[in-house]
């Protein structure tokens, strides 16, 4: 990206949740650079509680960049910094004294691509609650993995072979899977990446009815290609463009009465 | 293709469409003959490679097999206390100590009775001695020492023959040559004939070659001081080298940043790989023998120099078989909340652990074949007795097949081809067994 784009001044324009829900995350001014490259200028968003918020945009705007700053996933990368500050509950989540293995018992993550582990169905969604030690007993243990299959609506699927390897699922129930895994450890926020990227239709709709199950309880943040997607899962949307945050705002209003015109212009397909 | 199968005939078709097609049907055939050349060239490779394998195991095992039969002679000793113990002493202690040649004694006595000649005919008792392995005192006085209670009775002694009488029992030197150049003369051969028809002259197997240390007797000479040795530096190798190896490879390949330090690192281990192992043998020579002062000639040194020939072997198959495992799986790992530590060992490494064994094994049997650096630190003495501890003097089995192949007798030939059989077979059961660790491990995703 050239300098001349970098200091074109974008304001972020937010219209406030007509819901009234509490914001969860709080970010502001958001840069991230990899090596000399800037893949996001300054973004400024809150996240409501029990909600959930897509984030849309053409590929490459920095999407996935910002989800990976909510759990500090950019820390693995090599010569990725981040600035601003990003808020989880007023703490500070690059606060250097905050252990981000804690952080991301707080903020689950599912991925683009369903990567259980090779592993047993009940070891994959047991997993997290072992090495946090969120079980006292065999009999806790099992009733964590039990309750998260069903919250992740697996269980029935797989209640026959959970010591079978949790590779050998379909690919949408591979990442229900990881879905199970997630939530096993009682995350407040999960963060998804393209979660449906690589199903197909009727799996990708049992995962939006079951995303639309899990606001209740989780806040969920959702990167998707798909506008679609967004419309019919999130309660709030915010559209991506070059590394800069758009527009946020309710979902019906984005798609329906977007503010900015660039917002217009993608939704309506002009470009992306 | 569809255009080809039109019934219309080549005339009624356009010019240009019979033009291109003909420009396909050349353009396919000579991929086809391109692609039958190639395969014929492979076939060619592959059958040329398996020749010279066969060849080679043929040679080998035609030469060797011999070795595994051995020439005895069974005769009926009286174990006489008058001679053995003629002060009445028979501790062990006792039975080892004294004129050694007191047990020739009661041999000549054994061969007098088996071939039933004249006690006073010194020829014909040393025609019959020559026949035995000049061992043979030795090998009777160490059978007694472990079990006096032998010492009073007469039980049957299964004697080595000579390696040249073993020779001639095998047909391995010829028989039809004029007598003055034969080592077994003509009144050799007419008492080993009796000594078949009798039944008292035998092949049996060869459990010396196994057990047995060095000799300069053939007959007496077997690789076990060697297998020992080199079981023992195996295991040093292993203790060593795969904890090093494994952990260094962790490090650089999951925890280092990647800087110029690092890239240095890495180059500088592909080029340790390729650095001639002569050249650690020199190493170990200045390093562990004359500035630890370890014992020369001992299977920990031989070990140690070998972990350092093998660690970058280990260190490079390990390094790809993590770089192989699929980041998504440490994505997964660490977006759970597991620190990177619990990632790499929880997940990483289990996945990886197929070609780490895989690479830990051809390291292994990389150092077992390895001579140059153990004669560089005096691995090729005679030695007799099993070392008791890695600290022992030993030897290595391809020392011993580096030192047998050098002796001139017949017998030590094909010793030398049997030796090469005893590490080619340890060789491929360490391959079995990395065969099998690796299908223990192997796990689908
Ligand atoms: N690990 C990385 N190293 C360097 N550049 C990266 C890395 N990940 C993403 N980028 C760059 O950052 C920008 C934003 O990428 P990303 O967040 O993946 O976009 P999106 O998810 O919206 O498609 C892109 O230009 C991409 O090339
Ligand atoms: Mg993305």
């Amino acid at each position: 990206m050239s300098a001349v784009q970098a200091t074109v001044p974008f304001e972020t324009v937010r219209t406030p949740d007509a819901a009234g829900r509490p914001i969860k995350i709080h970010t502001r001014n958001v840069k991230v650079t990899y090596g000399q490259k800037q893949a996001l200028h300054g973004v400024s968003i809150d996240i409501a509680e029990k909600a959930v918020t897509a984030f849309i945009g053409p590929s490459g705007c920095g999407k996935s960049t910002f989800l990976r700053c909510i759990n500090r996933m950019n820390d693995t990368i090599a010569g990725a910094r981040v600035e601003g500050t990003i808020t989880l509950d007023d703490q500070d989540v690059y606060d250097p004294d905050l252990d981000v293995v804690e952080l991301r018992a707080r903020v689950g993550m599912v991925f683009q691509k369903p990567n259980p582990f090779p592993k047993s169905i009940f070891d994959n969604v047991a997993y997290g609650p072992r090495i946090h030690g969120l079980a006292r007993s065999k009999a806790d243990l099992e009733e964590i993995v039990v309750t998260s299959l069903q919250k992740a609506s697996l269980f029935n699927e797989v209640k026959d072979r959970l010591t079978e390897p949790g590779t050998g699922l379909s690919g949408g129930q591979q990442q229900r899977l990881c879905i199970a895994r997630a939530i096993a450890v009682s995350p407040e926020v999960i963060l998804m990446d393209e979660p449906c990227s690589a199903l197909d239709p009727i799996a990708t709709a049992k995962i939006e009815e079951l995303i639309d199950e899990l606001r209740a309880n989780f806040t969920i943040v959702i990167v998707t290609h798909s506008m679609q997607q967004a419309a019919r899962v999130s309660q709030r949307t915010a559209f991506f463009h070059l590394g800069h945050l758009i527009e946020e705002g309710p979902t019906d209003h984005v798609f329906t009465n977007p503010l900015e015109q660039r917002t217009l212009d993608y939704i309506t397909g002009r470009f992306g | 293709m569809t255009d080809r199968a039109l019934p219309l005939p080549p005339s009624q078709l356009s010019g240009p469409d019979v033009r291109k097609i003909s420009r396909i049907d050349i353009g396919l055939k000579r991929r086809y003959a391109a692609e039958r050349r190639f395969r014929t060239f492979g076939l060619m490779a592959v059958a040329l490679a398996l020749t010279f394998l066969a060849l080679l195991f043929g040679s080998i095992v035609l030469r060797g097999y011999t070795a595994f039969q051995q020439t005895r002679i069974t005769m009926i000793v009286d174990f006489d206390p008058a001679i053995i113990a003629p002060d009445g002493d028979r501790s062990p202690a006792a039975i080892m100590s004294g004129n050694a040649f007191r047990f020739d004694d009661l041999i000549a006595a054994a061969l007098v009775r088996t071939l039933e000649i004249d006690p006073n005919d010194e020829d014909a008792l040393y025609d019959g001695l020559d026949l035995l392995s000049k061992g043979s005192g030795p090998m009777l006085r160490s059978m007694i020492a472990a079990d006096p209670t032998l010492i009073g009775t007469k039980k049957a002694v299964a004697f080595y023959a000579t390696g040249d009488v073993d020779s001639f029992v095998k047909g391995t030197i010829p028989a039809d040559v004029p007598e003055s150049q034969r080592l077994i003369k003509d009144k050799h051969i007419v008492l080993i004939d009796r000594l078949k028809a009798d039944g008292a002259l035998r092949l049996a197997f060869n459990t010396a070659l196994f057990t047995n240390g060095a000799s300069t007797r053939p007959e007496m000479a077997g690789v076990g001081v060697a297998l020992v040795g080199s079981l023992y530096m195996m295991l040093v190798v292993l203790v060593l080298s795969l904890p090093l190896g494994v952990a260094g490879s962790i490090y650089l390949e999951e925890f280092a940043p990647k800087n110029r330090w690092t890239d240095l690192i890495e180059v500088n281990i592909n080029n340790l790989a390729a650095v001639p192992s002569i050249v650690y043998g020199l190493l170990g020579l200045a390093v562990f023998i004359n500035f630890a002062h370890l014992p020369r000639s001992a299977s920990l040194v031989g070990g140690l120099v070998l972990t350092l020939t093998t660690l970058p072997t280990i260190i490079i198959a390990t390094r790809a078989a993590l770089k192989a495992v699929p980041p998504s799986i440490r994505e997964a790992g660490l977006g759970i909340g597991a620190s990177k530590m619990q990632t790499v060992f929880h997940h990483v490494l289990p996945l990886a652990m197929p070609g780490v064994l895989t690479g830990t094994i051809i390291g292994l049997a990389h150092a077992l074949g390895e001579t140059a650096p153990l004669l560089m630190i005096g691995m090729k003495a005679f030695i007799v007795d099993y070392p008791s501890t890695p600290l022992d003097p030993a030897t290595a089995l391809p020392t011993q097949i580096y030192m047998w192949a050098t002796e001139p007798e017949r017998a030590f030939t094909e010793r030398t081809s049997a030796a090469i059989i005893v590490l080619l077979a340890f060789l491929l059961a360490m391959n079995s067994i990395a065969i099998l660790l690796r299908r223990a491990f192997e796990r689908r995703w």
